[in-house]
């Protein structure tokens, strides 16, 4: 009988051995951001180790893909035409769900670590991470709307690919760090970390970073959606104030 | 020095808040507008998301109006009685107008039509007050006496009132339909109004220039309290550290700016602030006719 339970874990482990030869072992330099008065960006140290159960395959090379990717959101994509002398906001195209922060870090180019298949499976690139639903019929180039959503996103480094930045050692420690913007909104932050060989997706995991307020931002902003009347009264009295206070000091500085 | 909004979600520069605050304060105090005009179109052009500027800006407008009308009551230049007639149109308008802008917001297109309405605003106004008072100077320079005041058709009218401060006898009725006007644009172009209704109590109302600062500021206290509690209860848009980054500069240049305002001459007021005007509709009309940089924009939320 004994012969046959350890026989059984035996052969347990060679399986598990087989199906997960290469696995992810993760740390964050944070898992909470924390958004107080002075919050200017932050950045976020993601690092790990590769275990492996048997020698280091040789060849595909290993690549290591990181995505860490905010709160999604349906937006709205208008397009200005010239009107009548003027430029008007002519054809507008719903994007069903875009992230609010979506950054990119890869060990090389991107197109080198990932197939076009596994990008479509895993929606790792930029383009991919955006669901956009049919546009109307009347719009043609409805994927002119979502490059110009990644672009004018990009250029506030709301979303970001960054291609080679993640450092990898010996095939087995990786690093990297994702800088995330002054502009962030509050939600979980899900991190993903593929392992590709030849493109193929060998490992994946995934984690959460929170991204919250705290002190007085998360009292007022607590108060303002709880509190609304209350909040706005507040508001209301601190002008009020702070009108009355200018005014008693000026006539003080006068006499 | 970098300071995160609540309520905006971005974080901006203390010292450029408290700067802009103090300008449009200046400015505030001198002409008895709100200022509205200037700086919500400055908040976008720093990031602020656009209803956000437009709530926080109606309470930053509360706190330099008052401030700016304390000054006034020192020198007993505010119109109670003609303000309470105006303010009384005024919440009216504001209700009505929220009613209108949230119709065209349905339907789209609400950003071109608050452009729209400010070019044309901007411009009539700009333009009427600069020539107008390009011809008083000249009048005052060769030595013609100021025009006397005109009856005109508004002296027919009923339900005469006396408004002592402004030495005017005239019908409640033309002050009420100028209030109940620029309730309804102040609250589609999200500001106080005093640009629209400075120049109307002068030229339809007849009243003296002195006395139309303070008025006017009394009345806008009352309105964008109104509007600021209509964004804090229905939008959540109200951002209290961006009002109070704002005001805090403000409310010193209003105070500023009232004593610079008494020493200079109605008609030098008058022209300053019609250039102003000009220049801000000049600027937005410039940015409707111009191929814009990006031509895509980004709107949250579906249809």
């Amino acid at each position: 009988m004994r012969i046959l339970t350890s026989l059984c874990a035996a052969l347990l482990l060679v399986v598990t051995a087989a199906q997960a030869k290469e696995e992810i072992v993760l740390g964050l330099s944070k898992d909470t951001v924390s958004i107080n008065t002075n919050f200017d960006g932050s950045e976020i140290l993601v690092f790990g180790a590769v275990k492996r159960t048997g020698p280091i395959p040789e060849n595909p090379p290993l690549q290591v893909i990181v995505t860490v990717a905010g709160p999604s959101e349906a937006k709205t994509i208008r397009r200005k035409e010239k009107r009548f002398g003027i430029w008007v906001n002519v054809d507008a195209v719903e994007i069903d769900q875009a992230p609010s922060f979506y950054a990119v870090a890869t060990s090389t180019l991107l197109g080198l670590s990932l197939t076009e298949t596994e990008d479509q499976r895993h929606k790792v690139s930029i383009p991919r991470a955006i669901r956009s639903v049919g546009a109307p019929d009347n719009i043609t180039d409805s994927e002119t709307f979502t490059e110009a959503l990644i672009r004018i996103k990009s250029a506030s480094n709301q979303y970001q690919l960054n291609e080679g930045t993640v450092s990898l050692d010996e095939q087995t420690l990786f690093r990297t760090s994702i800088k995330l913007p002054a502009a962030l909104t509050e939600g979980e932050y899900d991190t993903r970390i593929f392992l590709t060989r030849g493109g193929e997706v060998i490992s994946k995991y995934e984690t959460s970073i929170y991204v919250r307020k705290v002190g007085m931002e998360r009292w007022l902003f607590a108060l303002s959606r709880e509190n609304a009347f209350l909040y706005g009264l507040m508001s209301l009295a601190i002008a009020i104030a702070a009108g009355w206070g200018a005014s008693a000091i000026f006539t003080a500085l006068r006499r | 020095m970098q300071i995160y909004l609540p309520i905006a979600e971005v974080s901006v520069n203390a010292f450029l808040l408290l700067g802009l605050g103090g300008l449009v304060g200046v400015l505030s105090g001198m002409f008895g507008v709100g200022g509205g005009f200037l700086m919500t179109p400055l908040l976008f052009f720093i990031g602020i998301p656009p209803a956000v500027a437009v709530a926080t800006e109606a309470n930053q407008i509360v706190a330099s109006s008052f401030s700016g009308v304390l000054a006034h009551f020192k020198r007993k230049t505010v119109d109670l009685r003609m303000g309470t007639v105006l303010l009384i149109g005024g919440l009216i308008g504001a209700a009505v107008g929220v009613m209108v802008f949230n119709y065209l917001k349905a339907q789209g297109q609400v950003d071109l039509l608050v452009k729209l309405c400010y070019v044309v605003f901007l411009g009539i106004i700009g333009g009427l007050m600069f020539f107008e008072s390009l011809n008083a100077i000249r009048n005052v320079k060769k030595g013609k006496p100021p025009a006397r005041k005109k009856h005109n058709w508004i002296h027919g009218l009923p339900f005469k009132m006396r408004f002592r401060v402004s030495g005017l006898y005239i019908s409640v009725i033309p002050p009420v339909i100028v209030g109940i006007s620029v309730g309804v644009l102040a609250a589609i172009m999200g500001v106080g109004g005093g640009f629209i209704m400075v120049p109307a109590m002068i030229y339809l109302l007849g009243m003296p220039t002195k006395v139309v600062v303070g008025t006017s500021l009394f009345q806008i206290i009352f309105v964008t309290a109104f509007t600021t509690m209509l964004h804090a209860t229905t939008n959540f848009t109200v951002d209290i550290v961006l009002a109070v980054l704002l005001l805090v500069g403000g409310v010193i240049g209003a105070q500023v700016g009232t004593r610079i305002g008494v020493k200079m001459k109605a008609e030098q007021l008058r022209i300053l602030l019609a250039m102003m005007v000009l220049a801000v509709c000049g600027k937005l009309a410039f940015d409707l006719l111009v191929q814009p940089a990006e031509l895509y924009s980004i709107a949250t939320g579906g249809h």
